[in-house]
C-alpha cells in the first residue's frame, strides 16, 4: 500500500472507531434502560435508510448540519473555534424570513437570492461582531460566539411574539410572518420533503473547498491557522484574516438557517432548530474538517437524527438515546488517546509502523 | 564484569519502510567520551532514542552493564542509570529550577520536600562547579544555565551514562570550554558520556573513541586518537571527500542596500536591546554580526524585518525609508530573510512542501492569479528549487515536518535565495546542521553575494562568521564594538570584543 492510501486509512479509522463505539455503548444503555437494544437499530437504519421516503428524510436533517460544520471547519482552519453557528444560525433565518414575508415586487427567482444573501448577511453580521471584539480588544471567540448564541436565540423569542415581525393571522401560533409562497425552495424528490437546500448545502462544501485550498485568501488563513507566526514573517495580517474567517464562517451558518425555513416551513418559529449549530460543531469534528469527511459524517449525524424518530415511535426509546449517542461519539472523536491506548489505532504512520513491530516482539 | 557499560547490538529501528538504523553496534566503555557523528538523518537521534525509551519497539539487543536490557520507557532508561539532555531541552519555563529537577521523579511524596531537594541539588552544582539557584523561574536562565540544568537534572537521578545531544549547538566559546571541563570531570568520576555532534574539531578535542554513523548504518568506528585531521572523519561521515573550505572571491562593492541610521529597540519587556546602532551593507559583501545570543540580534534583525517596532532611528532599504512598513511591504523591497528559528517563523510543519514554499511569494504572478492559486505551476517550480537546493524528501507533497532539520533549512533557504534578493538577511542559517548542509548552505550565501547581493550574516558561530564575512560587525550589550574587516578577523581580535572589552 502507498504511504498516501495508508494515510487516509488512518485517518478514517478514528471516525469508524468512535462511531462503532458509540454504538455499542449506546446500545448498552439502551439495554440497560430495559428496551430491545437490537430492535431500536433496527428502526434507528429503517428510519433513517429503510426506504427512499426514509432517506430523504435523513438528508433534510443532513442539510442544515453541512453548513453549520462548514461554518465551523472555516474558522477552525483558520484558527479560531466558532462555537456560535447555533445563534448564526438564528440570525441568518430572521434576516432571511424578514425579507421573504416582504418584496413581493421582486420576481420570485431574484427575491430567493435576495432572501438567501440576507439569510448570509444576518450570520455573518454575528460573526462578525465576534471577530470585530476578538480583534479590537482580545475577547476570545470561545466566550464571545457562546454568548451571542443567547442574544440571537432571546431575539427569535421577541420577534415571534412582537410587531412588526410577528405572523397576526388569528389563531397563529407565535411565529414570524408568513413568507411568500414564490421563495419556498422547490421540492427535489416528488412525494418527500426533500428540497433545494441540499443541493446549496453541496454547494457550500464545493465552494469551502476551493476557496480554503485554491485561493491565496484561503491559503493566508490556512497558515494564519497553523502557524501564525509565519504569517506574520511573510507579511499576511492574521488579525484581518482572522475576522474574515469568523464572517464567512457566520454567513454560512446563516444561509443554513435561512435554507431550512423555505425549505421546510413557510414561517420561523422558535426551536426550528433541532440543535443544528452545535450538532454541527460534531459533523466537523467527525469529519476532520475535510469537505468529504463533513459530507460523510452529515450524512450520519442526519441519519441519527431521522432516523431515531422511528427508533422512538416504535422501540419506544427515548429520543434522548440519540443525543447520548451523538454526545459519546464527540466524545470518542476528541479523544483519540483511548483507542492507541487500546492498541485499537495508532496515532499516526510514525506508530501504527511500530505496532508492526511490536507484533514481531511479541 | 566487561569493560563496556554499554553494548548495542544489531539494533534496526524503522519507521514504515524508512530504516532509520540498520544493524547498528554501538559499544561505549566505562568512562570513556564516546562520539556519535554522523549527517543530519543518519539515524544518530532514532539510536540515541531507542536507548532511551522513546520508542515501543526496535530489533536488536541493548545490554547495559552486562545486562540484557529491553527499555521500555524513559523512567526505565532513568532508572537504569542513562541520562538524556536533548538539543529541545525539556524544561518548564514557568517552573522554577528545583520543581523541575524533581519533577515526575518517583521518590516524591505527596507533599514535596523542596527545601531538601534544593539542598542537595546546590551541593551537587557547587561540586560540579555550575551553581544554578534553585528557586529562580526556567525562564529567567540563560540558554547554557538550561544546559547546565538539564545536566544537573540527569546527574541527580544519578545517571551513569549521560547522552548530550548536539550540546554545544547553543553555547558561546566560552561555555563550550567549560561544558567540556565538566564533561572530563564525568569520566574521571567514573561517568560515561555519549557526545551526539557533527562538529568535527569538538569531537578531536575531547573524545576517546567515535562511532560515525552513515545513511543508519555504522561507517566506522575510530580511536580519535588514531585519527589524522578532521578531513579523514569529514570524509567517514558523507562517505566522500569534502571540501571544508569555502572560497570566496575578491570584494566587488555595488551600491548602498541596508543603511541603518542610530536605531535603537526595545525588546518585549520594554527594555533598550538596539542601543544607537548604525552601519551599512553594500551589494557584493557580507557583514557578519558577531556577537554572544541575546545581545540585540533578534531585536535589530526584527526590526529591520519590520516584525517589531523601532524606539527611535532609521531603517534603508534599497533607496526606501523601511522602518515602520509591515513584514510583506519590506519583503517586497528585495529582501530575503532567512529567520532565526524556522520552526516559528520559515515554515508551517503541517503543510505539504509546495505549501511551504509560496509563503512568501504567492501572491506573486506565476504563482496565482486573480486570487486563485496556480498549483499546478507553483508544483513544478517546487520541484524545481528542491532539486536545486537538493531537499531530500520523497515528493513534493511531503509534509514540512517530516524533513530532517538540515533539509527543512535547505527548504527554507532555497524558498528565499529562489527569490534572488538584493538584500539577504541570514540568522543563524546553519544553526544545528551537519557539516555537509552546513557547507552547502554557506556556499549558496556567497554565491548570493558572489551575484552582487548585500549579505547580512547573524550567527553565534565564530568559525563561520570569520570564514564568510567580509566584514564583522561585533555586538555586546546592543552596542556596536567594532566593526572588524576580514583581514583582521580572528578569534583573538573578536572574543574579547564578544565579551564587550575594547582593547
Amino acid at each position: 500500500m502507498s504511504g498516501r492510501a495508508k494515510h487516509y486509512l488512518g485517518s478514517i479509522s478514528f471516525p469508524v472507531l468512535s462511531i462503532l463505539g458509540a454504538l455499542i455503548l449506546g446500545g448498552i444503555i439502551i439495554t440497560a434502560m430495559g428496551y430491545d437494544a437490537a430492535f431500536a437499530y433496527r428502526n434507528l437504519w429503517g428510519g433513517a435508510f429503510g426506504n427512499m421516503h426514509a432517506f430523504s428524510e435523513t438528508l433534510i436533517q443532513t442539510t442544515p448540519l453541512l453548513f453549520t460544520a462548514v461554518s465551523y471547519s472555516i474558522a477552525y482552519k483558520c484558527g479560531l473555534i466558532n462555537l456560535g453557528a447555533e445563534g448564526q444560525l438564528h440570525m441568518g433565518a430572521m434576516f432571511g424570513a424578514f425579507v421573504g414575508a416582504r418584496f413581493a415586487f421582486l420576481p420570485g427567482g431574484l427575491h430567493i437570492v435576495f432572501v438567501l444573501l440576507c439569510g448570509f448577511a444576518g450570520g455573518a453580521l454575528w460573526g462578525f461582531i465576534v471577530g470585530a471584539l476578538r480583534m479590537r480588544f482580545g475577547a476570545s471567540e470561545l466566550i464571545t460566539t457562546i454568548m451571542l448564541n443567547y442574544v440571537a436565540l432571546e431575539l427569535l423569542s421577541f420577534a415571534v411574539t412582537n410587531q412588526p415581525f410577528r405572523d397576526m393571522t388569528p389563531g397563529a401560533a407565535p411565529r414570524m410572518n408568513v413568507v411568500i409562497e414564490s421563495v419556498r425552495l422547490p421540492i427535489l424528490l416528488p412525494q418527500t420533503r426533500l428540497h433545494l437546500g441540499l443541493f446549496f448545502a453541496l454547494l457550500a462544501i464545493v465552494v469551502y473547498y476551493i476557496f480554503m485550498w485554491k485561493t491565496t485568501k484561503g491559503y493566508e488563513m490556512r497558515v494564519a491557522g497553523l502557524n501564525p507566526n509565519a504569517g506574520r514573517y511573510a507579511g499576511m495580517n492574521i488579525g484581518t484574516n482572522g475576522v474574515l474567517a469568523i464572517t464567512l464562517a457566520g454567513g454560512v451558518a446563516g444561509l443554513g438557517g435561512i435554507v431550512n425555513v423555505i425549505g421546510l416551513q413557510p414561517f420561523l418559529t422558535e426551536g426550528f432548530s433541532n440543535n443544528f449549530g452545535f450538532s454541527g460543531i460534531a459533523v466537523a469534528l467527525l469529519g476532520g474538517c475535510h469537505p468529504i469527511g463533513i459530507l460523510v459524517s452529515g450524512i450520519f449525524f442526519g441519519a441519527l437524527n431521522a432516523g431515531g424518530i422511528r427508533m422512538q415511535l416504535m422501540a419506544q426509546v427515548p429520543a434522548a438515546a440519540i443525543m447520548i449517542i451523538q454526545g459519546m461519539i464527540i466524545v470518542f472523536a476528541v479523544s483519540r488517546e483511548l483507542f492507541i491506548y487500546f492498541g485499537l489505532a495508532g496515532k499516526s504512520i510514525f506508530k501504527r509502523s511500530q505496532k508492526a513491530g511490536g507484533a514481531r516482539d511479541a | 564484569m566487561s569493560e563496556y557499560v554499554l553494548e548495542m547490538k544489531k539494533v534496526t529501528k524503522t519507521f514504515g519502510s524508512v530504516v532509520a538504523n540498520k544493524d547498528v553496534d554501538l559499544s561505549v566503555k566505562k568512562g570513556e567520551i564516546h562520539a556519535l557523528l554522523g549527517e543530519n538523518g543518519a539515524g544518530k537521534s532514532t539510536l540515541m532514542n531507542c536507548l532511551y525509551g522513546m520508542f515501543d519497539s526496535y530489533e536488536g539487543e541493548v545490554y547495559f552493564d552486562g545486562q540484557l536490557v529491553r527499555i521500555a520507557d524513559s523512567k526505565h532508561a532513568i532508572a537504569l542509570g542513562i541520562g538524556m539532555v536533548h538539543q529541545h531541552f525539556m524544561l518548564i519555563p514557568v517552573l522554577s529550577v528545583i520543581e523541575n529537577v524533581v519533577l515526575g521523579m518517583k521518590e516524591n511524596k505527596e507533599v514535596l520536600d523542596l527545601k531538601a531537594a534544593a539542598r542537595e541539588f546546590t551541593a551537587l552544582g557547587q561540586k560540579y562547579n555550575m551553581e544554578i539557584d534553585p528557586w529562580v523561574k526556567v525562564e529567567q536562565l540563560s540558554v547554557g544555565q538550561q544546559q547546565r540544568l538539564e545536566i544537573l537534572k540527569a546527574l541527580y537521578r544519578k545517571a551513569k551514562l549521560l547522552i548530550l545531544d548536539e550540546p554545544t549547538a547553543v553555547l558561546t566559546p566560552g561555555e563550550i570550554d567549560s561544558l567540556f571541563e565538566m564533561m572530563h570531570q564525568l569520566t574521571d568520576e567514573g561517568h560515561t558520556v555519549i557526545f551526539i555532534s557533527h562538529k568535527l574539531g569538538e569531537i578531536m578535542k575531547i573524545c576517546d573513541r567515535c562511532t560515525v554513523l552513515r545513511l543508519g548504518e555504522v561507517a566506522a568506528c575510530v580511536k580519535i586518537s588514531d585519527v589524522k585531521d578532521h578531513q579523514q572523519l569529514a570524509s567517514l561521515m558523507v562517505g566522500r571527500d569534502v571540501a571544508l573550505e569555502t572560497t570566496t572571491k575578491p570584494v566587488e562593492l555595488r551600491g548602498k542596500r541596508l543603511e541603518v541610521e542610530s536605531l535603537c529597540v526595545n525588546n518585549d519587556r520594554g527594555i533598550a536591546a538596539v542601543k544607537d546602532m548604525s552601519f551599512d551593507v553594500h551589494g557584493g559583501e557580507i557583514l557578519g554580526i558577531c556577537g554572544v545570543d541575546g545581545n540585540g540580534q533578534s531585536e535589530l534583525i526584527g526590526c529591520i524585518t519590520g516584525l517589531r517596532q523601532a524606539a527611535s532611528g532609521k531603517v534603508v532599504i534599497n533607496g526606501t525609508d523601511a522602518l515602520g512598513l509591515n513584514p510583506g511591504k519590506i519583503l517586497a523591497l528585495g529582501v530575503s530573510h532567512i529567520p532565526e528559528d524556522r520552526h516559528k517563523y520559515g515554515m508551517i510543519g503541517p503543510m505539504t512542501l509546495d505549501e511551504n514554499l509560496i509563503l512568501v511569494s504567492y501572491k506573486q504572478e506565476n504563482y496565482s492569479s486573480r486570487g486563485f492559486l496556480n498549483w499546478k505551476w507553483i508544483a513544478q517550480h517546487g520541484k524545481e528549487i528542491i532539486k536545486n537546493f537538493s531537499v531530500k524528501t520523497p515528493g513534493i507533497k511531503e509534509l514540512a515536518k517530516n524533513l530532517s532539520g538540515g533539509n527543512q533549512q535547505k527548504l527554507v533557504v532555497g524558498r528565499e535565495l529562489d527569490r534572488t534578493p538584493d538584500l539577504l538577511i541570514a540568522v543563524h542559517p546553519s544553526r544545528g546542521l551537519d557539516i555537509g548542509a552546513t557547507k552547502y548552505i554557506q556556499g549558496q550565501i556567497v554565491e548570493q553575494r558572489d551575484r552582487g547581493a548585500a549579505v547580512l550574516l547573524v550567527s553565534t558561530e565564530l568559525d563561520e562568521l570569520i570564514e564568510l564575512s567580509d566584514r564583522i560587525l561585533v555586538v555586546f550589550d546592543g552596542k556596536i564594538m567594532g566593526i572588524v574587516e576580514r583581514a583582521s578577523a580572528t578569534r583573538e581580535v573578536l572574543g574579547p570584543l564578544m565579551a564587550g572589552v575594547h582593547e
